[in-house]
C-alpha cells in the first residue's frame, strides 16, 4: 500500500498511547506496556547473543568486526549530535590502537590492563591533537579529522616508531573466542544505551544544542569549547576502545589501524540507518558489514552490488531506516479526508 | 549611574566603517533605545558588547569591568544577556528544553546553588511569564513547528532564564502583531520595575518612543543625536536620516 497515496486524503500520525504517557519504564504499570518499551531494547541484546552462540567460527569473526565498525558508527553520530562532523574515525582507532599495541609490547601490560588504559589515553591524545581545531566548524573540521590519519600514517612510515611499516606483531591474543564476544558485545551495548541515557539528560542537551546553534548557545552562557572538547573525548573513548580491541584480536597493531575504511564506513552505516539516532547507526552497521562479507563470492564484483544496494537504501529511505521502524512501532497511521 | 560604558568603538568591516567612534553610556535600571535605518551599525554596536565580534579600537566596561577581548559565554555570564534579531532557538528541542541550557548555565547555577532542583518546572514557569499558555501543548512542541511570535518570546524567555542584569533586545517586535507587542510591553515594563536594565533595537518606534527612558540614533556608523525620545521625534537631522534627504 506504501506510496499508493490516496487522492484527496493524507495520511495522520498518531503516537501510540503507551508512547504518549511515557518513555520511562516506571511509570507504566502493566506488563503489557512495560514490554512494550521493553521488547525493541532487549530482543535486539538477547538475539545477538543467541545467534553469536550458533554461529561457526568464521561468522563469530565476522560479528566481532560487525560490532566493531558498529561502535565505530554509534560514536560517528554521537560527534555529529554534537555538532562535529568527523571524517576521521580512523584517527581515533588508531590511537587506542597504538596505545594498547606499545604498552603491550614494551612495557608487557596484559590485555586486561592494556585495553582500559589504551581506551582512556588513547581518547584523551585524539581530544589534544583535535584541540587547536575545535574552534572550526562543519566542514572545516571535518577536512581536518579526514587528514590527521593519514598524516600519522605516513608519520609512522617515516620515522619508523612502533615498528614502522612493519607494525606490532605478537600481542597478547585473547584467551577464547568466547571472552572476544562478550567484551565487544558488553562495549556495544554500553556505548550504545549508555550515550543514548546520556543525551537525553538536561547535560547531553547542551551538547545537542551546540549542534542546533552555536552562537546561541554561547549567548546562553555555554562555553561551549568546554563542551565540544567533553564530547570529543567520550566519542574518540569509544572508538580508543575498539581499536584496543582489534589490537589484541589480531594480535597486530600497524599502519592499517589508519585506514580510511575505519573511517568511511561508519558514515555510511549512519546514513542508511539514521542519523542522529545513535541505534540507527548500530542497525546500519550490522546491514553493511555482513553483507560485504556475503558479497565476498562475487569477487571483483562485489564493490559494485555493495554500491548498488546502498544507493537503494538511501534513495528509498532517506530518512535512514531507524527512522522508519520507530516511526511504525510508535505512531498509527491512518488516512483523513482533505476538508 | 551607568552600568554599561561604551567608548569610542570602530569597526570597518573590509571598505565599510560600520562603527565610527560611537560612544554610549547607560544608566542602571533604565530602557535606552537604539534606532537608525538599515545599515546604521545597530546590530555591530550589539556584537561588539556581547563579544561576538571584536573591534578595531574602543572599550566597553560593565560595571567597571572591561568587556573587550571576552569571549561571548563569558559576557553572558557576566550578567549582559542578547536576544538575536534572526530569531536563534534550539530547532530540535522542544520550546521548554530550550531554556534548560541558559538554565545550565554558569551563571544560573552560582545563583540557585549547585543548580539542583528540577530544571523543568523553571523553565515552563518562565515560558509561562512571557505568554507560552501552560496547560496547552505549546511549550512542548519543538521549537521548528512555533510559530515566529512564540520564537521572538522563546528569545527573551531565554534572557528572564539566565537572570541577566542587561537585556539586550535586537529588534524584539519585527515581524510581530500589533496585539503582540502589547502583549510583550508589560514584559518589558515589569523587568525594569525588577531592576533590569533594557537596550532595545527597534524599527517599531511608536511602540519604543512610548516606553524608552532615552533614545540613540545611528546612522552610517556614526551617532548623530542622543537624548529623550521627545527630542528625538521632532530632530531635523533625525527625520533626514529616516525619510531622506529633499531634492
Amino acid at each position: 500500500m506504501r506510496g499508493a497515496a490516496k487522492k484527496n486524503y493524507r495520511k495522520e500520525r498518531i503516537a501510540r498511547g503507551i508512547k504518549a504517557r511515557s518513555d520511562d519504564i516506571y511509570a507504566l504499570v502493566s506488563y503489557k506496556e512495560m514490554w512494550y518499551l521493553l521488547f525493541p531494547r532487549l530482543i535486539p541484546i538477547a538475539g545477538v547473543a543467541v545467534v553469536a552462540f550458533f554461529l561457526p567460527l568464521y561468522w563469530k569473526k565476522v560479528l566481532i568486526t560487525t560490532c566493531i565498525f558498529a561502535m565505530l558508527a554509534v560514536s560517528w553520530d554521537f560527534l555529529s549530535s554534537c555538532g562535529m562532523l568527523s571524517l576521521g574515525q580512523a584517527l581515533f582507532f588508531g590511537t587506542g590502537s597504538y596505545t594498547a599495541g606499545a604498552l603491550n609490547h614494551y612495557l608487557h601490560l596484559p590485555l586486561y590492563a592494556t585495553i582500559p588504559v589504551a581506551t582512556l589515553v588513547g581518547g584523551l591524545i585524539s581530544t589534544i591533537i583535535l584541540l587547536p581545531v575545535i574552534r572550526l566548524r562543519g566542514v572545516y573540521f571535518a577536512m581536518v579529522t579526514l587528514i590527521l590519519p593519514l598524516m600519522l600514517m605516513r608519520v609512522v612510515e617515516a620515522t619508523r616508531i612502533f615498528g614502522g611499516t612493519e607494525g606490532i606483531t605478537g600481542l597478547s591474543p585473547f584467551p577464547h573466542t568466547w571472552v572476544e564476544i562478550t567484551v565487544i558485545l558488553a562495549g556495544m551495548w554500553a556505548a550504545l544505551f549508555g550515550l543514548r541515557r546520556f543525551i537525553a539528560s538536561d547535560y547531553g542537551l547542551i551538547f545537542v544544542s551546540i549542534r542546533d546553534n552555536d552562537r546561541a548557545a554561547m549567548a546562553s552562557g555555554i562555553n561551549i569549547y568546554a563542551f565540544k572538547a567533553q564530547a570529543l573525548f567520550i566519542g574518540s573513548c569509544i572508538c580508543a576502545f575498539c581499536g584496543a580491541f582489534m589490537t589484541h584480536l589480531y594480535m597486530f597493531t600497524g599502519m592499517p589501524v589508519f585506514a580510511m575504511e575505519f573511517s568511511i564506513l561508519p558514515i555510511a552505516a549512519s546514513t542508511i540507518g539514521g542519523i542522529g539516532t545513535l541505534a540507527g547507526p548500530l542497525l546500519g552497521a550490522f546491514i553493511l558489514v555482513p553483507l560485504s562479507e556475503l558479497l565476498r563470492e562475487f569477487g571483483s564484483l562485489r564493490i559494485v552490488f555493495y554500491g548498488l544496494i546502498l544507493v537503494v537504501c538511501v534513495v528509498a529511505l532517506p530518512e535512514g531506516i531507524f527512522h522508519y521502524l520507530s516511526r511504525k512501532y510508535n505512531e498509527t497511521e491512518r488516512w483523513v479526508k482533505i476538508e | 549611574m551607568s552600568i554599561l560604558e561604551a567608548k569610542g568603538i570602530t569597526k570597518t568591516f573590509g571598505g565599510v566603517t560600520a562603527l565610527n567612534s560611537v560612544s554610549v553610556d547607560v544608566e542602571e535600571n533604565t530602557l535606552l533605545g537604539i534606532i537608525g535605518p538599515n545599515g546604521s551599525g545597530k546590530t555591530t554596536l550589539v556584537n561588539i558588547v556581547t563579544g561576538f565580534v571584536s573591534p578595531d579600537r574602543g572599550s566597553v566596561l560593565f560595571k567597571g569591568k572591561e568587556l573587550i577581548g571576552l569571549p561571548p559565554y563569558t559576557v553572558t555570564n557576566m550578567g549582559i544577556g542578547r536576544a538575536f534579531q534572526m530569531v536563534k532557538p534550539f530547532f530540535h528541542l522542544p520550546a521548554f528544553k530550550n531554556l534548560i541550557v541558559p538554565l545550565s548555565s554558569k551563571r544560573v547555577r552560582a545563583f540557585s546553588g549547585g543548580g539542583y532542583g528540577d530544571k523543568d518546572a523553571v523553565a515552563l514557569d518562565i515560558l509561562e511569564e512571557v505568554g507560552f499558555e501552560r496547560d496547552s501543548s505549546v511549550p512542548y512542541k519543538t521549537a521548528n513547528v512555533l510559530p515566529h511570535g512564540y520564537l521572538k518570546r522563546l528569545e527573551l524567555a531565554r534572557l528572564i532564564a539566565l537572570k541577566a542584569d542587561i537585556f539586550i533586545l535586537d529588534e524584539l517586535f519585527s515581524g510581530l502583531s500589533i496585539a503582540e507587542v502589547t502583549s510583550i510591553i508589560p514584559i518589558i515594563e515589569k523587568l525594569l520595575q525588577e531592576g533590569r536594565t533594557i537596550i532595545m533595537i527597534e524599527h517599531r518606534l511608536k511602540e519604543l518612543f512610548r516606553i524608552a527612558h532615552k533614545v540613540i540614533v545611528l546612522n552610517y556608523g556614526i551617532k548623530i543625536k542622543e537624548g529623550p525620545p521627545k527630542e528625538i521625534l521632532e530632530d531635523e537631522e533625525v527625520k533626514k536620516a529616516y525619510l531622506g534627504v529633499e531634492v
